[in-house]
């Protein structure tokens, strides 16, 4: 989702990356982690995608090219980390199942790398104007990861954080539970879309796109203001001037 | 509106999304419930307490059949009648025999949602039998004549209000918005029913198999009347109810208290070991116990022994923003519901594909596995069947075909960067094609940019390489 609709956020990760001292790789070959297939009970297809990854990332780690596999989305890594062993654990997949198993200790989602691995305390960010956070479902539950990314947005030069009230309950997306039952997911996201307006945050931050794109669609509709951005945008001070344009142009 | 619990999922999704009253009502009672576990287990060592109540319920599963026969033989030394049913038309048939023996005109009962999964109360009223339901919120959901809509709040479904009007209309009482008032105009109806009441039927929270004994959890005290008043009483439990020791009942009477209700243990915990013996001074004359298995050595067989260790606090149920939005009879004729209802009803049914919408009710947020005292994962469960599902060719042909493709598509990048630009040129067309058009009915599809990241990147390598090449 990042690669074919945001960009900017695959960018503004990159930037955060190198700004933070990491020589960045982008594999062309790199498409899907399988998730939505997974979730939907494909493991066969699952399996297959996953398999691409491995195929992928693996000889980068073998050669000592890659020493992280880095995504700005919390359930990517989740599936990579958690999930790619319940596809691999039956018989016939052991070689697979022993090439994710190394994959796993290396894959982060970004800021639990920036702040976990890198060390990073702060990142010279600039965001005027009152923010607030969504805690994805995947990475605050599946990954454990909340005190990173809040931390490095507090630490956002002229940005007031104010309280979200449910901010770590799920808004609804789910990934095809977002069509197979999208009444019932809107009803979710508009309870999400709810708080956050009532939280008088203009931004709402949050590490998955695909959460982002729900939000975002739902406040549209509602004509509201306030936009929620990938934390990517808002740490690499890029919601001020690209990003914040691309707002725009989007409402 | 009333969710009708016997019409098709999408329809039953919209009657509960559009039932505003319900919705307040659920909201309001999941948020107290919450709020209240998170205080009650603020005193105690959590994570400690699910260690040791998922240790009790994992060696009671895994030893399932010996302490079965254990629970048999102390139940039968201690006089009562054990019965197994192995199916919900045994366990109704054999609560009819004892009825019918005993000459049972009327049956009092304690809230138990094995016998709404069994359809206990319809099978003893189509012989003429007098059902009376006394847990205040199962006595509320029998005079509107509805099915429970959660396993520890029946009624959680109705608000206080609704309450009032459904007891003004059926009781010829006064308007009142005072619970106390309601209560204590059903509890006066009431003890008329448990003086004349010639049965008493209860679940069964656990089966001590050491001692041979059937303990109840309830707040009302109306639990303890079922088991002792009546000349007969009779209670149904899911064979996987069984639990070695009374230690091990003492501490999942604590751990379900804390996450039912956020009490430290519930008001009442009754345990019956039996009928009244000389000497006694009140009890029932016989004590018969079902052990139900309907489905459940199935669900075991299938690899799904985690969701047998669940102990109905409905903690995952208060937790879930799903239920949260469409309350317990959007999941169909089951009392089970939210997520372990979503995966207990498909794996209890004989047919699973018969409640093949819920393994997929979910968005697999996660709350479900934090909240649970015996750490089950839910969603690693509905995952599972979900799974099972597609091996069973239960899930619609359009998404397998599409999953397919897209799959193909993973696997080729080339494939993979022409699907995106299909995406693209799909998302701006005037009429939207599935699922694009599900999503769009409530949500603004996002503006797509020119080039993609992969693109933009390759471009800005080229440029880069040109610059080093002058």
């Amino acid at each position: 989702m990042v690669d074919a609709l945001y960009p900017r956020v695959g960018q503004a990760a990159v930037d955060l990356l190198e700004k933070c001292g990491a020589t960045v790789l982008v594999p062309e070959q790199q498409t899907c982690c399988g998730q939505p297939a997974f979730n939907a009970g494909y493991r066969h297809e699952a399996r297959r995608m996953a398999r691409h990854f491995v195929d992928v990332f693996a000889p980068l780690v073998e050669t000592g090219e890659i020493d992280a596999i880095i995504a700005p989305s919390g359930s990517c890594v989740a599936m990579v980390k958690h999930f790619y062993q319940v596809l691999f654990a039956e018989p016939g997949h052991e070689r697979d199942r022993d090439r994710a198993a190394r994959l796993q200790p290396i894959t982060y989602e970004l800021t639990e790398y920036l702040v976990d691995v890198l060390g990073v305390e702060r990142i010279d960010a600039r965001y005027p104007g009152r923010l607030t956070y969504h805690a994805c479902c995947h990475l605050l539950r599946e990954l454990g990861v909340d005190d990173q990314p809040r931390k490095l947005l507090a630490a956002t030069d002229g940005a007031e954080i104010v309280g979200l009230s449910g901010a770590d309950e799920c808004c609804g997306f789910g990934g095809l539970f977002a069509v197979k039952n999208a009444e019932l997911s809107t009803a979710m996201g508009r309870r999400k879309a709810r708080n956050i307006r009532e939280s008088g945050a203009d931004t709402v931050a949050m590490n998955d796109v695909s959460c982002m794109t729900h939000i975002n669609g739902l406040l549209a509709r509602e004509s509201h203001g306030c936009r929620a951005v990938h934390i990517a945008e808002v740490l690499n001070g890029s919601v001020d001037g690209d990003a914040k344009r691309a707002l725009a142009d989007d409402s | 509106m009333i969710v009708d619990v016997g019409a098709p999922y999408r329809r039953r999704l919209e009657q509960a999304l559009g039932d505003e009253a319900q919705r307040t009502a659920i909201e309001r009672a999941t948020a107290r419930l919450s709020d209240q576990r998170t205080k009650a287990l603020t005193t105690v060592d959590n994570p400690r307490l699910r260690d040791e109540a998922r240790a009790i319920r994992q060696s009671a599963i895994q030893n399932l059949p010996s302490l079965l026969e254990e629970l048999e033989t102390n139940l039968t030394a201690n006089g009562c009648q054990v019965h197994w049913a192995r199916n919900a038309a045994e366990a109704t048939s054999i609560v009819r025999e004892i009825a019918e023996k005993s000459g049972t005109r009327r049956v009092v009962k304690s809230k138990s949602m094995v016998t709404e999964e069994i359809g206990l109360n319809e099978a003893l009223e189509n012989t003429g039998i007098d059902v009376v339901e006394t847990d205040l919120g199962e006595y509320i959901i029998q005079l509107a004549n509805e099915p429970p809509s959660h396993i520890i709040a029946p009624v959680i479904h109705k608000r206080v209000e609704d309450i009032s009007e459904l007891f003004q209309r059926e009781l010829g009482m006064p308007p009142t918005d005072d619970p106390a008032v309601m209560c204590a105009a059903a509890r006066q109806r009431l003890r008329r029913d448990f003086l004349g009441a010639d049965m008493g039927i209860s679940g069964c929270n656990f089966a001590i198999a050491e001692t041979g004994t059937i303990c109840i959890i309830t707040n009302e005290g109306n639990g303890r009347m079922v088991t002792s008043m009546p000349r007969v009483y009779v209670a149904v439990a899911g064979m996987e109810k069984v639990i070695p020791t009374v230690e091990d009942a003492v501490l999942l009477w604590q751990a379900a208290s804390r996450n039912a209700t956020g009490q430290n243990v519930s008001v009442y915990f009754s345990i019956s070991s039996g009928p009244r013996r000389s000497g006694h001074a009140d009890g029932p004359e016989e004590m018969h116990v079902v052990l139900l298995d309907n489905g459940r050595s199935r669900m075991l067989e299938r690899g799904y022994g985690d969701a047998a260790l669940c102990i109905r606090c409905g903690a995952c149920i208060n937790a879930c923003p799903v239920y949260r939005e469409i309350g317990g009879h959007a999941y169909g004729r089951t009392p089970y519901n939210g997520p372990i209802g979503a995966v207990i009803t498909p794996l209890l049914a004989d047919d699973p594909t018969s409640y093949k919408e819920l393994p997929y009710a979910s968005s697999l947020c996660g709350i479900c596995r934090d909240v649970c005292p015996v750490k089950i994962d839910l969603p690693r469960l509905l995952l599972d069947l979900r799974s099972d599902l597609v091996e069973s060719g239960s899930t619609p042909r359009s998404e397998r075909v599409a999953i397919r493709a897209y799959t193909r598509s993973v696997e080729s990048p080339a494939r993979f960067r022409r699907l995106q630009r299909l995406a693209r040129i799909a998302s701006r067309l005037p009429v939207l094609p599935p699922p694009l058009n599900k999503w769009a009915r409530t949500r603004e599809i996002p503006p797509v940019p020119a080039k993609s990241f992969q693109q933009l990147w390759s471009d800005k390598r080229e440029a880069d390489r040109g610059e080093s090449g002058e």
